[in-house]
């Protein structure tokens, strides 16, 4: 189907050429906003994607924790309290109690892609006379990978993690002066200190994470922190990260179990991504809405320009709803016209963007993903943003008299 | 060659739109009546005007009429009335038969564009399109679409008036004279029973305004196409049929022009 074939599409592009000038002024227009709103929603995706990643690549988005330790009050019979002020009581490092049974549950969700489970508690690392304190995760090889891509992360040395092996992080083994092959020392509160082989380095890209955690295998972590047989927590892996606190809130759902999602535990990080998803959000409203009105203010006037020629129209016998038509195809092609052009810009400063924002190695700061979709969906938005914008003066188009019209 | 020689309606060239009361006899239904129409603007308000009084005319197939009187006689708004660009306020208007002062808006543009073509004092034409095209314009807004045979319909309106060389010709690009050949092409192009010309040579030179008059004279006499022509030029008004007088909104004055009878 030729579209130009048709009354509506042939004066609605007579129309625009016509008036070349304020119909380039506003497609420029339309391109700057669409540009702008494309830019910065790749760079916010980019922005997010990038701070997911980096969390999610050294915490589980669910950990299944054994409850808190409360502190029972005495009661003197009739609910009334011996104690005045009851205190916290403190917290000890306990297993989660039949870890076994609820790792076989949870696996069965139908969202969960791996549980794993860690003996983690504090301990001191040691090389001569420097002590470092360190989180001590002991974990199953096996399942633990498919939770923490932890062997992408490894800088040097190997994973497969003996009785009497450790993997550290690279500020650690800056810190202790220690490489793959060295021999370090670990200890509990608890415990006197077992030595063990330094076999491999790992790099999350977090300096705190690099400095403090040690990985070892899980039955030398039980060991060294008294929790035999026991797992300090299930660590469990999701398909969309962003569902975590739903499958969080499944688990808890019916027990007495502590679940925590990442969502939760980085609610700061959040609060900011929500924000800065809103400002994003008015931003995009801002600019869609002066683009619609530049739209509408240049149709309609248009509209007042082409009153005669739309009265002589209209006394040949073109109906109003074809008039209504040629305003709003004007509406939408300005709109998508400048979206594509918009969408060029917008393509055009990523990969610019792409070049400046680097590290000081030479790698990008954040990877920004040019997503198609997020084209194609600007166009869409743009078109219908010009169709709606034309409602009101191709209306008003629509409505001349053509007697008053032609009169002038 | 006659435009429209596939439509019944088109007599042969050459015959001659004979007036008067003989033909009114035979005619089935006139191409115009107007039945004691009134148009009153501020309706209900206290500023109430009434600038037509009740007004009876008939326009049988063929008739070259035209319509005079003073300024503010009511000439304008009548003609509107006559086009459907404007609803009589009383009284009752049939085009072609069809009875047409309470159509809906929609059954009146319909009935506008295929019975009444216009011919204004300013040309009108569509600045940004060829001559061509703009000829081709009413059968586009009518039909919605191009075809061949509007593309043809047109090539042979421009021939007829004069205008072939000049049909790639953005409109804005041909001289006054010119324009107004175009917007008569342009006014027949549906193959209107009626054409209503309000003051059509009154932007132009005498040359032109003999040119035009005698080109609408033609398209009358060849096609049988009624006309309803406003001046205010005395010298054109006594070249037509019959002369219509309009004075505040009454017909003073309605009579076959003899000269030209008698001529014809």
């Amino acid at each position: 189907m030729n579209p130009f074939a048709y009354f509506e599409w042939i004066v609605a592009f007579r129309f625009m050429r016509e008036g070349l000038t304020q119909s380039l002024l506003i497609i420029f227009g339309v391109a700057l906003g669409a540009g702008v709103i494309i830019f910065m929603s790749a760079l916010l995706a980019g922005m997010q994607a990038n701070i997911v990643r980096r969390t999610l690549n050294y915490q589980a988005p669910i950990s299944i924790l054994p409850p808190d330790q409360v502190a029972r009050p005495l009661r003197a019979g009739e609910a009334a309290e011996i104690a005045a002020q009851i205190q916290p009581r403190s917290q000890q490092l306990r297993s989660v109690d039949q870890w076994q049974k609820i790792r076989g549950q949870v696996v069965q969700l139908p969202d969960v892609i791996g549980v794993t489970p860690i003996a983690a508690g504090p301990g001191f690392a040691a090389r001569g006379e420097a002590t470092k304190s360190v989180t001590i995760t002991g974990i199953d090889t096996e399942s633990y990978f498919d939770v923490i891509a932890l062997p992408e992360k490894m800088v040097a040395g190997r994973l497969d993690l003996g009785p009497l092996d450790i993997v550290i992080g690279t500020e650690l083994a800056k810190d202790l002066g220690v490489n793959v092959g060295d021999k370090l020392r670990l200890a509990t509160a608890r415990k006197s200190a077992s030595t063990f082989n330094v076999i491999g380095i790992f790099d999350f890209g977090n300096k705190g994470i690099n400095a403090r955690s040690v990985y070892i295998a899980f039955r030398s972590a039980q060991s060294l922190l008294d929790l035999a047989g026991g797992a300090s927590s299930l660590e469990i892996k999701v398909r969309d990260p962003f569902a975590a606190e739903t499958v969080a809130q499944a688990i808890r759902t019916g027990t007495d179990l502590k679940v925590d999602s990442w969502i939760r535990t980085n609610a700061q990080f959040f609060t900011a991504m929500a924000a800065q998803i809103l400002a994003n959000t008015l931003i995009r409203i801002f600019v869609g809405l002066t683009v619609a009105l530049g739209i509408a203010s240049v149709l309609v006037v248009s509209v007042v320009q082409k009153s005669k020629e739309i009265g002589i129209l209209r006394a040949m016998g073109t109906a109003r709803a074809r008039v209504l038509r040629v305003f709003l195809i004007q509406g939408g092609v300005m709109g998508l016209t400048g979206a594509l052009a918009g969408s060029l810009l917008a393509w055009g400063f990523l990969l610019l963007w792409r070049g400046v924002a680097t590290n000081p190695d030479g790698t990008p700061l954040f990877v920004v993903v040019i997503e198609p979709s997020l084209f194609a969906i600007a166009c869409v938005g743009a078109t219908l943003v010009g169709i709606l914008a034309a409602v009101v003066p191709a209306r008003r188009a629509a409505r001349l008299d053509p007697a008053v019209a032609i009169r002038g | 060659m006659c435009p429209h020689a596939h439509v019944a309606r088109c007599p042969p060239r050459g015959s001659k739109a004979s007036l008067g009361t003989a033909r009114r006899e035979a005619a089935p239904a006139a191409t115009l009546r107007l039945e004691g129409v009134r148009k009153a603007y501020g309706v209900g308000t206290p500023v109430e005007t009434e600038v037509l009084h009740g007004i009876d005319l008939d326009l049988q197939r063929g008739e070259f009429a035209a319509l005079i009187g003073p300024s503010g006689s009511g000439k304008t708004t009548l003609l509107n009335v006559i086009g459907l660009l404007d609803k009589p306020s009383a009284g009752r208007l049939f085009i072609t038969g069809q009875e047409a002062s309470a159509l809906p808006e929609m059954e009146a543009t319909r009935l506008r564009g295929r019975a009444i073509g216009f011919i204004f004092q300013h040309h009108y034409l569509l600045p940004a399109f060829t001559a061509l095209e703009n000829v081709m314009m009413p059968m586009l807004a009518t039909r919605g679409r191009v075809d061949a045979a509007m593309h043809e319909t047109a090539a042979a309106l421009l021939d007829k008036v004069g205008l072939t060389p000049w049909r790639n010709h953005k409109a804005s690009d041909i001289s006054g004279g010119q324009q107004q050949r175009v917007a008569i092409a342009r006014a027949l192009a549906m193959n209107p029973a009626l054409v209503l010309a309000d003051e059509p040579s009154g932007n132009l030179d005498t040359a032109n305004a003999d040119a035009v008059f005698d080109l609408m004279r033609a398209v009358n006499e060849a096609g049988g196409t009624t006309f309803l022509i406003v001046t205010h030029d005395p010298r054109l008004a006594r070249r037509c049929d019959r002369i219509i007088e309009l004075v505040d909104g009454r017909i003073v004055a309605d009579a076959p022009n003899l000269r030209v009878v008698r001529r014809g």
